[in-house]
């Protein structure tokens, strides 16, 4: 490779692909219905009384 | 660079707590954006909360994942698991610099006037041992008769729950004051203590304690967005070193999961653009000055 010349990092595509498919098998599960339940209810242990 | 940073953590705010109807609702936000999540550490109990917390929403699906599996519905965390991952693998820990509504908040304490401390690297360490425990494996494993487990971190440790959520909820719902005990006092003893320490020394919490800050820092070497080291055009004049709100010594370890991506060394500290910008490779801004042209 010349000096100065760039090479594309593959690392963080190949994350990103692992991730974006860790949250499509999250949708797929239907992840996103439980944690809008539950972020729609207030979490008492994270207030300090639960 | 500074400014805009500022206004980065201020729009930030304002869009993860973008509900000021709860002063006449007398509640907490109940729309569907919450099933977007919030970047940086922001208590999905806060009133003007519009966002998921993923450490938060993290924990309840874990505590619970004996009845999701049993009722045939496996719901395990791929979705903020993944959430986090996209985020992390983007842009590291530039969440934590300009993003994450707590660091803000110690930020400005840090702004007080006072002697300044510095915090012993080994503490740094810490913040894994709560993503690894307190996140995952304690509301994992200890659960009651019932098979359900508690949300260790945000129950017993949470500092930005307590500010964000703790108190507004109890001053906007006051039957929620009769049911107060030590646990309150527990979370507010630990909101105090991280509030005084921020005043002394730089962002404590995110630095000791954070599991999100723990998660991101993990992608700190690898993600799309990531500060570059020339090392041929360093001096290794430690400018850098002097500037740095979370202590490393960025040309000596580039890509450190402790660095916030707040850009200070880059803007404001290297001389010789040794230290610039780049997107998987490819630099934002490159105007190198070699060494040989600066002692010429």
């Amino acid at each position: 490779m010349k000096r100065g010349e760039r090479r594309i990092r593959r690392t963080p595509l190949v994350l990103l692909a692992l991730f974006v498919l860790l949250w499509l098998t999250g949708i797929n599960l239907g992840e996103p219905g439980r944690v809008l339940e539950q972020a729609k209810s207030i979490c008492l242990a994270c207030i300090g009384i639960g | 660079m500074e400014i805009i940073r500022k206004w980065s953590q201020a729009i930030w705010l304002l869009l993860v707590n973008g509900f000021w109807g709860f002063p006449v609702t007398g509640n907490l936000y109940q729309g569907p954006l919450k099933v977007i999540c919030s970047p940086g550490l922001n208590c999905y109990s806060c009133p003007a909360a519009t966002t998921y917390c993923p450490i938060g929403s993290l924990q309840q699906l874990l505590l619970g994942i004996r009845f999701s599996i049993e009722s045939g519905r496996y719901y395990m965390g791929a979705f903020v698991v993944g959430t986090l991952g996209i985020i992390g693998a983007t842009a590291g820990r530039f969440i934590c610099g300009w993003a994450c509504p707590f660091g803000l908040y110690q930020e400005l304490l840090h702004r007080i006037p006072s002697r300044k401390f510095s915090i012993p690297p080994i503490l740094n360490g810490l913040k894994y041992l709560f993503l690894v425990f307190f996140v995952i494996v304690l509301p994992l494993v200890l659960v009651d008769d019932f098979g359900l487990g508690k949300p260790w971190f945000c129950k017993y440790v949470c500092p930005a729950g307590t500010l964000e959520a703790g108190i507004p909820m109890v001053l906007l719902q006051p039957d929620l004051r009769t049911t107060l005990g030590w646990l309150y006092v527990n979370k507010i003893g630990l909101l105090v203590l991280f509030s005084a320490w921020s005043v002394l020394a730089s962002r404590p919490f995110c630095r000791t304690t954070c599991p999100l800050g723990a998660f991101y820092g993990l992608f700190n070497r690898v993600s799309l967005v990531k500060i570059r080291l020339d090392r041929d055009a360093c001096t290794s004049c430690g400018a850098c070193h002097a500037v740095c709100p979370v202590e490393i010594r960025i040309n000596e370890t580039p890509g450190s999961s402790e660095c916030i991506n707040c850009l200070r060394c880059l803007s404001e500290a290297c001389r010789f653009d040794a230290l610039s910008l780049e997107v998987a490779g490819f630099p934002l801004r490159s105007r190198s000055v070699s060494k040989a042209n600066v002692s010429n």
